[in-house]
């Protein structure tokens, strides 16, 4: 689903977030990128979502890559993917079914099949009942699963999480990793970055660590996934 | 085709609404239009309604023969016939020295004065009108000297001079509206084109959210094209409501004004056509002022994660 090939990612004023990183994750997985705040979590994340592309190497996303695509082609392109930000980013004067519906209308979905994919993806993440509500009328948690909601409202096959949890106490960021992880057995692959490590150690899912340069794989052999300098 | 028209239909509510919603700006933004929109409007109408009041005799210049006195009528008669016979001549009218005492006495109120001088003063004249494809400066000049070099002929009076200056001076004003108009237009463009660069800017988030999670340009785009119609669509609404208005201010006393000139001029009040024309260029300023500064502005704004 995912494959970097000695990604670079050097900024116009001159910083270098990432210099090499190489790893795959495969459909239908759930990973957890960590490492501290400024390590590259962020920017690997960015590559992903076409937010940035990489100054060297590859990124290939969903079979395509990244550096290849069109501007007028990133629309579509994000469309096929799914992201959650930790200050969940809702549009604060429109409602929760407005703004979950949001991808939708950008996708140009016929209005009767969004309001039937609004309500299942509100269902979901168990806030059906506030669909009308103003984000800033629910509390932090529920303000993440509405942007969780937003995230799968399109099917997307990919889901990427920057610090889902990072506004949360213990229990509701154990609440928000269960909603990931129920997408992700229904066969959604999760990406998450977080720096959340009793969580990411009680999961058992793969985690990757972007720290002091370097991406690493604790769970694998590093010959099966070759990880080139990092720096910051 | 339904699905394009639902999109469509939608973006030009939320642009709607959100207009609504901020009436006082709104409102602020949709008068300056309009003024920029009337001025021209209402110097256009004026400049039309002063042609079509002076239209029919614009184009019905005349030449006035006057005889010299002691010429007889039969000469009178004969000359008018060779006159006639000149080329470009559409018609020919003998006037009598007696047909014009009579008239003048009955026009002029002056009967009494008359009967005092005992003789007819006035002298046998031809009224004679070019045809309208021969009545150019140059052509009047050549039948004006053909006609004089006649030794029967005291005196040759073409009525064209002042006619002409008339339509030097509308055209000049027609000239000069047109270049206000265009500045006016350009002023129109700038306001709507600002005035939707700040509202691009005051919804930065929800552009760049709706960028994230994959709206494309023409999407993002939309919603502000339909508020640069909307402003443009108001402004000249309000602007064809004020030119009416102002008609019906000034209706009256121009009317008595031109009464008292013995004239039946009036101001033209804008048919169908004028107001088509003002609500559609009002739109297209709209529309070009909304694109030029989406164009410009959205591009800008990415998405940062």
């Amino acid at each position: 689903m995912i494959r970097f090939d000695r990604a670079c990612k050097r900024y116009p004023n001159g910083r270098e977030a990432l210099s090499g990183a190489s790893f795959e994750v495969a459909a239908g997985e759930m990973i957890f990128l960590t490492g501290r705040s400024g390590a590259g979590k962020s920017t690997i994340l960015k590559l992903i979502a076409l937010l940035e592309r990489p100054t060297r190497g590859m990124v290939m996303v969903n079979g395509r890559n990244t550096a290849a695509l069109s501007v007028r082609k990133i629309p579509a392109f994000r469309r096929e993917l799914g992201m959650v930000f930790q200050d969940h980013r809702l549009l604060s004067e429109r409602s929760v079914f407005d703004n979950v519906a949001l991808p939708l209308h950008a996708a140009h979905v016929p209005l009767r099949e969004i309001d039937k994919r609004v309500r299942a993806a509100l269902d979901q993440v168990g806030l059906l009942d506030r669909a009308l509500s103003l984000p800033l009328e629910l509390s932090v948690g529920e303000q993440q699963r509405v942007g969780i909601a937003r995230a799968v409202v399109g099917k997307p096959k990919l889901l990427i999480a920057d610090e889902p949890t990072g506004n949360l106490d213990p229990a509701l960021s154990l609440e928000i990793m269960g909603v990931f992880r129920r997408f992700n057995e229904v066969g959604v692959t999760v990406v998450i970055a977080t720096h959340d490590v009793d969580i990411v150690k009680s999961w058992g899912s793969r985690e990757l660590v972007v720290a002091d340069g370097r991406v690493e794989d604790p769970d694998s052999d590093t010959a099966e996934l070759p990880v080139i300098e990092a720096h910051r | 085709m339904i699905g394009w028209l639902t999109r469509h239909l939608q973006s030009l509510l939320f642009a709607a609404g959100r207009l609504v919603r901020a009436p006082l700006s709104t409102a602020f933004t949709v008068v300056v239009i309009a003024i920029a929109l009337t001025l021209p409007t209402a110097f256009g109408l004026a400049i039309l309604s002063v042609r079509d009041a002076t239209g029919d005799f614009a184009s019905a210049v005349d030449v006035s023969v006057y005889f010299k006195q002691g010429i007889t009528l039969e000469q009178a008669q004969q000359l008018a016939r060779n006159a006639r016979q000149r080329e470009g001549v559409a018609r020919v009218e003998l006037i009598s020295a007696d047909d014009a005492l009579k008239s003048f006495r009955d026009q002029s109120g002056f009967g009494a004065a008359l009967d005092v001088l005992g003789d007819n003063p006035l002298p046998h004249a031809l009224d004679i009108q070019p045809r309208p494809d021969a009545a150019s400066p140059a052509q009047m000049e050549s039948l004006r000297r053909y006609l004089a070099a006649w030794p029967e002929v005291e005196l040759v009076q073409v009525d064209s001079e002042w006619v002409q200056r008339l339509n030097a001076i509308l055209d000049l004003l027609r000239r000069l509206v047109l270049g206000t108009s265009v500045l006016l237009g350009v002023g129109v463009l700038a306001v709507i084109g600002n005035t939707i660069r700040l509202e691009i800017y005051s919804r930065r988030a929800e552009i760049e959210v709706t960028k994230l999670v994959g709206g494309s340009n023409a999407f993002v785009r939309r919603p502000f094209l339909y508020t640069g119609l909307f402003y443009g669509f108001l402004g000249a609404l309000l602007a064809a409501a004020l030119v009416a208005l102002g008609i019906y201010l000034l209706g009256g006393p121009v009317l008595r004004l031109a009464a008292s000139y013995g004239s039946d001029f009036r101001l033209l009040s804008p048919g169908a056509r004028e107001i088509g024309a003002l609500l559609g260029i009002g739109m297209f300023l709209g529309l070009a002022g909304a694109w030029l500064a989406a164009a410009r502005h959205l591009a800008r704004i990415e998405p940062r994660a």
